[in-house]
């Protein structure tokens, strides 16, 4: 259980750092928070030549507000940090809800945002929030910055769109509308593991407050990416989220995930979860949402 | 006399360990040191076609490769004489056989599980080690693998050890009264299966072994994290042809045993023997994966019992038929499987009962003593059953058990069976009703809907007693030492049960010296030159009644040799607290360290024919085992519609006899608790059926940490054993012997309306919810002939 050799480098210009990132004839790997990589690593199952440490790269530790209220937070932003900022500071309470349900406080305080994300464990919460709400993805890389929505960021089991010699500089979250309501909802074995199954949701109601106008919902644990559920989403807008109606989505949500069996649950097991945290999820999204102003 | 003993003194271990002054195995570094890796096997059996270590040789850094090959003709295949032994007794009682066959430390012909070690690379460094382990060229091809134990016992299945005809490793079959009569006369008889599963110790600190040759004598000097430093060295003398004198092991502190620190293991042996081919000291220490891998793991037994009882619930009949799963090499005769026999029918009276168990060889990690050691099993079964038969008749569990308890007045109570020490089985003290009543209690106190919140709520128990301080023997030395302290030195060296504070309490009250200023030295073979070890939930037992043997006559010895020096005879004068007075209080008093000093052979008045030093020596050979035993009781909360169980409650009610120090024993019983807890709800060892194993870090083999740990209470149900000086009985494993019972018992009393029968655990959220959806059958009981109707 000792990594393979491998050179170290930290560089502090950005430049410099996405050069070496960019070299065909080495394998790179930039490190962040270490909290995936380096087990990998110590189980050899990656051998990169060259470590890359993003964390001397000041400008990869932005974590700020936009002008038009979006959050975005930067590719160093451990996610102890970005939990406290939002303790503090409020807005986005799914995201913190999210954070609390990842590991312990010990892999928090070294585990960054961007991190998670690129990895891409498909039972982590993470990429379940960032797709739940529309965050949008700055990649960096040779040929200069592009974006890429949440939705599209995501291939497959610990893959992403990101291209060799590019990397994740920010995820930038939307405005958080105060009178938006979530829903968060995770089964795992024990406290701090990755879950078995998850549920995000969202809901803005109308003005009137009858009814959902906007209903989000994605679903982590059941196959090779999270999973946004549109059909139910469709199916509940413009509609309160009563009990009728939740009970009336529930085929919906067993029919669009595939799920599998694993050592800590099976594919069957992971449904009939799905289908009872997605309802839970929904039903205190409705419950903490309130009239649009 | 006794001040201490009883006492929640406060460990003296804690201060050097919290502060992390420490010092495991790993932290040795001796000068020169290289270290080795293992190679092993990917594959549960194979043929070994060709291992090419020419490219590994010549890689940086590296000192040696060996293989299998390398080393035929230099160590030979590893023989455990504890197999072999069955007491004549015992095979009258129930015509064991066991068969052995030798375990080579590396094989070069055959891989008979995953993670058996191949080859061995010595290197400058750990790193540099296993750099060179991905040069090596192994080519095996597959034999067909077995790991079922029950599909190993049928005809015609692959064979783990080719020189055998079958895959049975021992057998034995226990018959008492007319179990056929009562299977027949009963009014209710339940049969069910039930399985205990794979389990790894998994002590916060893995296996580790240095080994440095002394360069000025030549001694080879070990230090091991293991629980049995003096069968470790007496092993190497054998398998290294050297004398014992020429070795020294020490265990120095140890992050936890369990069990599979008592065993010897194929490292153990190459490290030793590397340090004396390289000539440099060599450093192995397990990783983790190595750990799941090759490291012995516990449990995993089939039952197939049957209870037959009257209408009242009285059993009268226990029948079982047991398959216990060895692993790839039978290293352990009796121990666990046995184990099982005796501890089957527990603290109940049982007219008759047929036990016959059958133990496999298969293609898997070696199963040896795992905290509790075969009674975990036995437990799980016969209290999975009870409950199951007070279900049939229709009454509370905790009253069918009350109503087949051995009465307090029956003791001492014969139970017919044979002890694996070869001496009858006789429960030498208790009260188990008291035990009951008191766990009862516990969880009888609260309304418990309340906390469950919308949750089902079930209650279930698990009794069982356990048999402690075996023999044969363990060893003290007190010295005096200069300044008055008092140096103890045993051979039972410490995993964590604290030994420093409570021999030091024993020693201390049997001496009259000051317990500051008392230290316990263990885990070192030039400490004391005869041991045993830390095993089997006998340290308290065995090395606190050395101890307080051996104090017994340093005292007298003090007292002898301070009359001469006073000029008073020894009967008239007395020590305490370090001093030794006349008893009459009319005199001279002379301090412990003044005796000592005018011993010394400094001292020019010194009186002529004194003792040059105060030193005694005890061994003790306790009889038979002295009977601890105990009530577990779970109250849990199982949420239906996602099979999650929480424990709202955990009660323990516990019989170690003498408590020497209460803190300590509740910190021994509430660890058992959490490691049972483990095997109840989150752990468990998988093999697929290739004998791949499928857990193989602590993401897939899940252990509870703090945030499982539920509301554990724990009563102290104090019945002194008659059987040794101290009164004393074991704790060590108690705590981890009930939970998966108990716990099993209270998640199917949550949903026993649906029908629900657990027959294994861990019961993890997913298998609740196929329990409950499986749910609706009787579970298994059914009416016996002749049996008159009882309501289920
Ligand atoms: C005990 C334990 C429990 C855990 N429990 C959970 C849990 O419950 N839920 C959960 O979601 N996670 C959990 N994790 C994982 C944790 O959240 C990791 O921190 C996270 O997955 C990766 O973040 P990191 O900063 O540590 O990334 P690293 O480990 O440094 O890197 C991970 C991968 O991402 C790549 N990478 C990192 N940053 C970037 C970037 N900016 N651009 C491109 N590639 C990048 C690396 O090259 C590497 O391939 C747990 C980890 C541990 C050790």
């Amino acid at each position: 259980m000792k990594p393979a050799s491998f050179e170290y480098r930290a560089p502090e210009q950005l430049d410099e750092l996405l050069e070496l990132l960019a070299d065909d004839f080495t394998d790179v790997r930039v490190i962040a928070g270490g909290q995936s990589l380096v087990p990998m690593m110590n189980f050899r199952l990656s051998t990169p030549e060259l470590l890359l440490d993003l964390r001397r790269v000041d400008e990869l530790g932005a974590l700020e507000h936009r002008p038009d209220g979006a959050l975005s937070v930067g590719a160093t932003v451990t996610q102890a940090r970005l939990l406290r900022q939002l303790e503090q500071q409020g807005g986005w309470p799914v995201l913190a809800e999210g954070i609390r349900h990842i590991g312990h406080p010990q892999i928090r305080s070294r585990g960054t945002v961007c991190g998670s994300l690129a990895h891409h464990d498909p039972t982590a919460e993470l990429p379940a929030l960032a797709v739940a709400l529309d965050a949008r993805m700055t990649v960096a890389g040779p040929q200069g910055r592009r974006t890429v929505a949440a939705a599209d960021f995501f291939t497959t089991y610990y893959e992403t769109v990101l291209e060799p010699g590019e990397l994740l500089a920010e995820v930038v979250f939307p405005a958080w509308p105060a009178a938006r309501g979530w829903g968060f909802r995770e089964l795992a074995r024990r406290r701090g593991d990755f879950a078995l199954v998850g549920a995000v949701a969202t809901v803005d109601r109308d003005a009137a407050g009858a009814t959902a106008e906007a209903v989000a919902l994605v679903l982590f644990g059941v196959g090779e990416r999270p999973v946004r559920l549109g059909g139910v989403e469709q199916a509940l807008a413009g509609k309160p989220l009563d009990a009728a109606a939740l009970a009336s989505v529930e085929p919906l949500v067993a029919e669009a995930i595939d799920p599998v069996d694993d050592l800590h649950a099976s594919a069957d097991y992971r449904r009939e979860i799905a289908v009872q945290l997605s309802v839970g999820a929904l039903a205190d999204a409705w419950e903490r949402s309130s009239a649009r102003v | 006399m006794s001040e201490l003993i009883g006492r929640s003194v406060p460990r003296v271990e804690d201060e050097r360990l919290l502060r992390g002054e420490g010092a495991y195995v790993d932290d040795l570094h001796p000068s020169g040191c290289s270290e080795a890796a293992f190679l092993r096997s990917p594959q549960a059996h194979a043929r070994i076609v060709s291992i090419d270590v020419e490219e590994a040789r010549s890689a940086p850094g590296v000192i040696a490769v060996l293989t299998g090959a390398d080393l035929a003709g230099e160590l030979e295949p590893m023989v455990f004489q504890i197999a072999r032994v069955v007491p004549e007794t015992v095979r009258a009682s129930t015509g064991a056989v066991s068969r052995v066959h030798p375990m080579p430390a590396i094989p070069a012909d055959r891989a008979t599980y995953v993670g058996q070690p191949l080859a061995v690379v010595v290197a400058e460094s750990r790193y540099l080690a296993e750099d060179a382990l991905e040069l090596i060229e192994l080519e095996l091809e597959p034999l067909p693998a077995v790991v079922d134990p029950e599909a190993a016992l049928e005809p015609g299945a692959p064979l783990v050890e080719p020189e055998w005809e079958d895959n049975l490793a021992l057998e034995y079959r226990y018959r008492r009264g007319d179990v056929d009569a009562a299977f027949e006369q009963a009014a209710v008889v339940v049969e069910e299966v039930f399985h205990s599963h794979r389990h790894v110790a998994s002590p916060i600190e893995t296996r580790g072994v240095v080994a440095t040759v002394d360069p000025l004598d030549g001694t080879l000097a070990v230090s091991a994290s293991t629980q049995t430093p003096h069968q470790l060295r007496d092993f190497l003398a054998g398998a290294l042809r050297r004398a014992p004198e020429t070795l020294r092991v020490r265990a120095p502190d140890v992050g936890g045993g369990f069990g599979p620190k008592g065993a010897i293991y194929p490292e153990d042996l190459v490290i030793p023997y590397l340090a004396t081919r390289v000539g440099r000291p060599v450093k192995w220490i397990e990783d983790r994966s190595e750990h799941f891998a090759a490291t012995t793991h516990g449990r995993e037994q089939v039952h197939r019992i049957a209870l037959a009882a009257d209408a009242d619930g009285r059993i009268l009949a226990v029948r079982d038929s047991i398959v216990h799963n060895c692993g790839a090499y039978h290293t352990l005769g009796l121990v666990v499987p046995y184990n099982t026999l005796t501890h089957l029918i527990g603290p109940y009276d049982v007219p008759a009962v047929d036990v016959r168990l059958r133990a496999a060889i298969t293609n898997t990690g070696v199963v040896a003593p795992y905290r509790g050691a075969g009674r975990p099993e036995a437990v799980f079964a016969m209290e999975r059953a009870v409950t199951r038969l007070a279900r049939a008749v229709g009454i509370d569990a905790a009253e069918l058990r009350a109503r087949n308890l051995i009465a307090p007045e029956a003791m001492p109570y014969a139970t017919g069976m044979i002890y694996r020490d070869g001496t009858e089985q006789v429960y030498d003290s208790g009260d188990y009703p008291k035990l009951l009543a008191r766990a009862r209690a516990l969880v009888e106190e609260e309304p418990w809907a309340e906390r469950a919140a919308g949750r089902r709520v079930g209650v279930g128990y698990a009794a069982y007693v356990e048999g402690t301080g075996v023999g044969p023997f363990e060893s003290a030395a007190l010295t005096v030492l200069g300044g008055g302290r008092v140096r103890v030195a045993t051979g039972a060296s410490s995993q964590g049960q604290s030994h420093r504070t409570t021999l030091a309490q024993i020693a201390a009250d049997a001496l009259g010296v000051p317990f500051e200023r008392i230290e316990v030295v263990g885990g070192d073979t030039a400490a004391i030159a005869a041991g045993f070890g830390t095993i089997a939930s006998r340290s308290l037992v065995v090395a606190g009644n050395a101890v307080a043997k051996a104090a017994a006559e340093l005292r007298a010895a003090v007292l002898d040799a301070a009359g001469s020096l006073l000029g008073a005879p020894p009967e008239s004068l007395t020590l305490a607290d370090g001093t030794i007075r006349p008893l009459d209080g009319d005199g001279p008093e002379l301090p412990l360290a003044d005796l000592a000093g005018a011993l010394s052979p400094f001292n020019p008045r010194r009186p002529a024919g004194a003792p040059t030093e105060l030193h005694a020596k005890a061994i003790f050979n306790p009889g038979p085992v002295t009977y601890a035993a105990g009530v577990h009781a779970a109250v849990v909360a199982v949420d239906p519609a996602t099979g999650a169980v929480e424990i709202l409650r955990y009660a323990v009610s516990h019989d170690c006899g003498r408590p020497v120090n209460p803190a300590i024993a509740e910190g021994q019983v509430l660890g058992g608790v959490m490691q049972g807890i483990g095997g109840a709800l989150y752990e468990e060892l998988v093999y697929d059926p290739d004998g791949q194993l499928r857990t193989g870090s602590f993401m897939d083999y899940l252990l509870p940490t703090a945030g499982e740990m539920p509301e554990i209470r724990l009563v102290h149900v104090d019945c002194p054993t008659p059987l040794n000086p101290l009164g004393v009985k074991g704790l060590g494993e108690g705590g981890a012997i009930g939970p998966p019972a108990a716990i099993a018992n209270a998640v199917e009393d949550a949903l026993a309306d649906l029908g629900v029968v657990v027959r294994a655990c861990p019961l993890t959220p997913d298998r609740v919810r196929a329990l409950i959806r499986a749910g609706g059958g009787d579970g298994g009981a059914t009416a016996g002939a002749g049996a008159t109707e009882v309501a289920a």
